[in-house]
């Protein structure tokens, strides 16, 4: 018997699929957002409301990600932008190979903005890195203010937690602010901003933090490699 | 249950480190998994064995350890064992800490046997 030092990760062929991808966002100029969160914390609203905000110059397309069905393909689709649904037909998670596979139909100069909208799942999602930019967690005020302390995984690798559906804060027993130390009890650095995608100006803070990160991808695409 | 994808990446690199080693059958797999990670050990070796159903190595085990969530301090380089998510230095107090331990998912060793004959090197059965 003899016992063979092993130094990869596990999941080292997706890491290098999503480091190339990561290479040629920063190539192309396209920041890369991957959305995570529970099945109904709002991500295809939020990102429904995002596209009807935006000015229409700016260059987004959108993969969104389920087990079954494109109903979230044909909801965000109405907005004009380019948008290609990924069934992963059980899988509860994208890979870095389905985002290759689904990226081959678009020109990555034509893309200033590609969201991806992760399978609705809190746990499975925070494993894959996608190549993205930023993971960026939901949470809803109809769900627990300690799910940062029971899935701490995403709110540890996630660089902004958007805490959605506050219109409805009046009606539940949420406690916004446990909610938020305790992500920063997992996460002391995350960045949180509230949002309401039915409340009037309610993206304001999550589109400042958009426009903020869009302005930083410019200025890294146009910076040498390396410096 | 991400635990199936990560079990069928597991045989994966099993079957890629030892593509090159004729005669050798791998005995033992042993992971370092981060408690943050969020994949359940439990659940993993089911996996495991449900992927190496009908193959040669339905014998084949996983050794996962389980690495607890640590930080070292930036200030007095102490490294501790996080309790109740407490990121502060329990030596000098501080608060800027990294994240030392918690986050692996990766492969430590890979036990083979080489032609039914144990204690034979791999290198000695080239």
């Amino acid at each position: 018997m003899e016992r063979l030092p092993l130094k990869s990760k596990v999941l080292n062929e997706n890491q290098i699929v999503a480091e190339s991808l990561r290479e040629r966002f920063r190539e192309h100029g396209v920041l890369c957002l991957n959305l995570i969160s529970g099945p109904g914390s709002g991500k295809t609203a939020l990102l429904e409301r995002t596209l009807a905000s935006l000015d229409r110059a700016t260059r987004v397309c959108v993969l969104t990600g389920d087990i079954q069905t494109d109903n979230d393909a044909r909801r965000l689709a109405q907005y004009g932008f380019p948008v290609q649904q990924i069934t992963t037909g059980g899988t509860c998670h994208l890979d870095g190979r389905m985002i290759e596979k689904h990226l081959a139909a678009w020109d990555l100069d034509e893309i200033d903005l590609l969201f991806i909208e992760n399978v609705g799942n809190l746990v499975c999602p925070s494993s894959y890195d996608l190549g993205e930019a930023s993971k960026i967690v939901l949470l809803s005020v109809t769900e627990g203010e300690d799910k940062p302390l029971k899935y701490p995984s995403i709110f540890f690798k996630s660089d902004l937690f958007v805490l959605t559906k506050i219109d409805l804060l009046p009606y539940v027993p949420f406690n916004a602010d446990v909610a938020e130390a305790n992500a920063r009890l997992v996460h002391p650095g995350i960045e949180i901003v509230r949002a309401s995608s039915t409340a009037e100006g309610g993206l304001d803070a999550w589109l400042a933090w958009l426009k903020q990160r869009m302005a930083q991808a410019r200025q890294d695409t146009l910076a040498p490699a390396g410096a | 249950m991400h635990e199936l994808s990560i079990a069928e990446s597991i045989l994966e690199a099993v079957r890629k480190e030892i593509a090159d080693r004729p005669g050798t059958r791998p005995i033992r797999v042993g992971l370092r998994i981060g408690e943050l990670t969020a994949v359940d050990v439990d659940s993993l070796t089911f996996c495991f064995e449900a992927v190496l159903k009908g193959t040669d190595w339905e014998s084949l085990r996983l050794d996962a350890r389980v690495c607890l969530l640590r930080r070292t301090c930036n200030d007095c380089s102490n490294e501790f064992a996080v309790v109740d998510y407490n990121v502060n230095c329990p030596t000098c107090g501080g608060g800027s800490t990294k994240l030392s331990s918690g986050d692996e998912l990766d492969f430590d060793y890979l036990e083979v046997e080489t032609d039914g004959t144990p204690a034979v090197k791999v290198e000695g059965a080239e």
